[in-house]
């Protein structure tokens, strides 16, 4: 077979073994049972201690929320003011500036939420400091929020349980105790020893073969890039990201960043099975993110592998596939499953340039984002499969004459309002802030910013507006990739996406814990001969509708207007 | 909201050391034991260093093998892509200039000859390698400019194929500079 796509297949399903004993661990984490890391206990007691926290303490879902946005602001303004001064900090032997306002206003809320879109390049517009103390931490605690929020909605969901939800901080450290630095540590380790820079030196200078002056970026790379993919955060140290050749040396780092960023929200699946035991629900879960993958992954594979039609017309040789934008040691098929796994699982790091793949591609990417929970972010993908849930247990409570109830709960109106509501301020958010930008570009094309809205567009026709739709689709969903070419590093982009981010990120996550807190205070109803069975094909295929219809459909138009003019001009 | 914001800028302390203190330094510490030390692994060329192993760097002269275009010109402290589109235009004039150019440098090469990548900007703008059949198009150039025997430079592209992960996932590659020192190493 092809090395390039048994290579693809050989990374899906080490993750697929690797991720099922993480899930088993994560849900024996959280309900308290042993596990091999007990011994780090005394390090989070101290943590409780120091923090003055009583992780013991019971929390219903608003003081769960209360807990979790407090904690955020915090990082937000801390981060903020980081950034700012960066230039007067320690750690900064390249000596960059600090970021204007605007500019460290987008990238705080950029990395508290779990985005990452950097509207800076790391070589020069951040730091040692930052890169640590700002990005790497938000790396760990927001990924951390994510899942103690999905830890919420686990213990919701299980039977007779009133408003007694677990201890928020509690559920935040182990995460970050238990999961995600054991993990990163050792995929640290890994990097290191494949040549990616550890040590705290400044920039290096050399003279070339050729007798070129050439000036290196460097710095600690190894351990943000751990956690980078880990905690499906995406935002790199250097401007190119995961294709620049010190942040992902060779295949077997590629392999294993491709692993770590979905290793948890795979397991994260299983784990909602052994958490609840309810394994069959997990399988049926897991099946529709996977066939959404599969549906996503295809075609692009597909399009990247069969090359640009336009350079085959000019004679060259693309036995290998589209190369623009890629790189040698990955090859076209292994970027084309990054870029879909990277943008279902609102990762946002990149081993491609996204902007110069096959516009069917960038049709898919964009899907993988306006869905956004095919396995999705760590915790908030299933999060928002949560919603589309509740949707279709409502749907088809009605088309059968039943009253929906999910796991022996009542859905009403109330419930409805909220999933509905989240459902669809991902379009609008998305599609608000396209229709703004396309407005600016047309009719403001002179507007005096660092970068003018005519020059904006790296690229003219269908793919300049695909870049904008890209641009506001990545905010929403939090993914963090981007079509670059956009000249994006000016107050209007800084300031519309760092409010779609926000908006993006804190609403999904208040909506399914109100919901499920709502509905853990009903009263529980056993399982009955009229009860809707939620863990059938059936009901697999109608939240596969449910999310189509809903995250896909509503697109339509604007893909329509980008890639898909491309796709069908492009011969 | 007293309960929660005490609480929070206590452990938002305490986690950044942990996580931004503690687990990099440990990191930087194993690094230290690893074959660049954590500084980058450099290659030498009469005791000279003349670039990291893993970053590729610009070679323009017929007499040396030469890597993938790069949208930033094989800068390292600015890595970047074109981040052009496939249908635009400008974009498409710059490849076709790209394939004239290469034709004009290797004489006797036909166009269905010259593997993409050898055309296209790579996605860092220091992609340091190319693939085996693009070291072997430049072959039959690289001999007549230093007036070595065909045989012996496509043995030596051959000796610096680094085949797929254990033989059987990803792509064949070639590192460029790698080449092109064990090239000057050949004249001895």
């Amino acid at each position: 077979m092809n090395t390039e796509i048994s290579g693809v297949i050989f990374t899906y399903l080490l993750t697929l073994a690797l991720a099922i004993p993480l899930g088993r661990y994560i849900a024996r984490v959280f309900k308290g049972e042993k596990t091999w890391l007990d011994f780090l206990a005394p390090l989070e007691r101290f943590i409780f201690r120091f923090s003055g926290i009583d992780a013991k303490k019971e929390m219903n879902w608003k003081q769960h929320l209360f807990a979790l946005l407090t904690i955020n602001s915090v990082w937000l303004i801390y981060a903020f003011v980081c950034l700012m001064a960066q230039g007067h900090l320690p750690l900064n032997p390249d000596a960059n500036p600090g970021q204007s306002p605007d500019t460290a206003f987008n990238t705080a809320i950029s990395f508290l939420v779990n985005c990452n879109l950097q509207h800076y390049s790391g070589e020069s517009g951040a730091t040692y400091f930052t890169q640590h103390f700002v990005f790497m931490f938000l790396h760990f605690v927001s990924a951390a929020t994510g899942i103690a929020a999905l830890i919420v909605l686990f213990r919701a969901m299980k039977d007779k349980v009133t408003d007694k939800l677990g201890n928020f901080w509690d559920y935040f450290v182990k995460t970050i105790t238990r999961v995600l630095l054991p993990i990163s540590f050792v995929i640290a380790v890994i990097f290191a020893f494949n040549g990616m820079t550890t040590s705290y030196a400044g920039k290096d200078t050399f003279i070339s073969m050729q007798g070129d002056t050439v000036h290196v970026s460097r710095g600690p790379v190894a351990a943000l890039v751990a956690i980078k993919h880990l905690g499906t955060n995406g935002g790199g140290w250097f401007g190119a990201n995961s294709a620049h050749p010190i942040e992902n040396p060779n295949y077997l780092t590629n392999t294993t960043e491709l692993v770590a960023q979905v290793l948890i929200p795979i397991a994260l699946v299983f784990a909602l099975g052994f958490y609840l035991n309810k394994k069959k629900f997990a399988y049926v879960v897991f099946g529709v993110m996977t066939i959404g993958m599969l549906l996503f992954l295809i075609p692009t594979m597909n399009a990247e592998l069969n090359g640009n039609p336009a350079i085959a017309k000019m004679g060259v040789s693309q036995t290998t596939g589209a190369m623009e934008g890629k790189e040698v040691r990955f090859g076209p098929a292994n970027s084309a499953y990054w870029s879909i796994v990277t943008t279902i699982i609102s990762t946002g790091s990149v081993n491609s340039m996204h902007d110069s793949a096959m516009p069917m591609s960038g049709n898919m990417m964009l899907l993988g984002m306006m869905v956004n929970c095919f396995y999705g972010g760590c915790g908030v993908g299933i999060l928002n499969f949560y919603i589309f849930i509740i949707i279709a247990v409502f749907i088809s409570g009605l088309m059968v004459g039943r009253t929906p109830e999910f796991f022996g709960r009542k859905i009403e109106a109330r419930e409805m309002k909220v999933a509905s509501l989240i459902a669809l301020l991902h379009p609008f958010i998305i599609l608000v802030g396209l229709a703004i930008s396309s407005y600016v570009v047309v009719h403001m094309p002179g507007a005096d910013w660092a970068v003018k809205p005519s020059s904006w567009l790296n690229n003219p026709g269908n793919h300049g507006f695909s870049e904008m739709l890209y641009e506001y689709t990545s905010s929403a969903a939090n993914n963090g990739s981007g079509f670059e070419g956009l000249g994006d590093g000016n107050i209007f982009w800084n300031v519309t996406t760092g409010i779609v981010m926000i908006l993006g990120r804190f609403l999904p996550i208040i909506g399914p814990l109100a919901i499920a807190g709502l509905l853990a205070n009903k009263k529980f109803i056993p399982e009955s001969a009229g009860t809707l069975k939620s863990d059938t094909t059936t009901f697999g295929i109608m939240i596969f509708a449910v999310i189509m219809i809903i995250a896909a459909l509503s697109f339509f138009p604007a893909l329509a207007l980008g890639p898909i003019a491309e796709h069908f001009s492009l011969k | 909201m007293k309960t929660y914001l005490l609480p929070s800028l206590k452990l938002t302390l305490i986690l950044i050391v942990i996580t931004a203190g503690i687990y990099p330094l440990a990191i930087a510490g194993v690094g230290k034991l690893t074959p660049g030390h954590g500084d980058g692994e450099t290659l030498t060329y009469k005791g000279r260093v003349v670039g990291y192993a893993l970053e590729g760097q610009k070679f323009t002269k017929d007499e040396y093998f030469w890597g993938r275009p790069s949208a930033v010109d094989y800068n390292a402290a600015g890595s970047g892509g074109s981040n052009k589109g496939p249908s635009n235009p400008d974009y498409l004039k710059d490849v076709e200039k790209r394939i004239e150019d290469f034709l004009k440098h290797n004489p006797g090469v036909t166009r269905a000859q010259i593997p993409v990548e050898m055309v296209t900007a790579s996605g860092s703008g220091l992609d340091p390698d190319i693939s085996p059949a693009g070291a072997q198009v430049q072959v039959a150039r690289v001999a007549k400019a230093r007036g070595l025997s065909a045989d012996q430079l496509t043995k030596l592209v051959d000796e610096h194929t680094e085949k797929p992960m254990f033989g059987l996932f990803g792509p064949s590659k070639v590192n460029v500079l790698k080449l092109n020192i064990a090239l000057e190493e050949l004249k001895k």
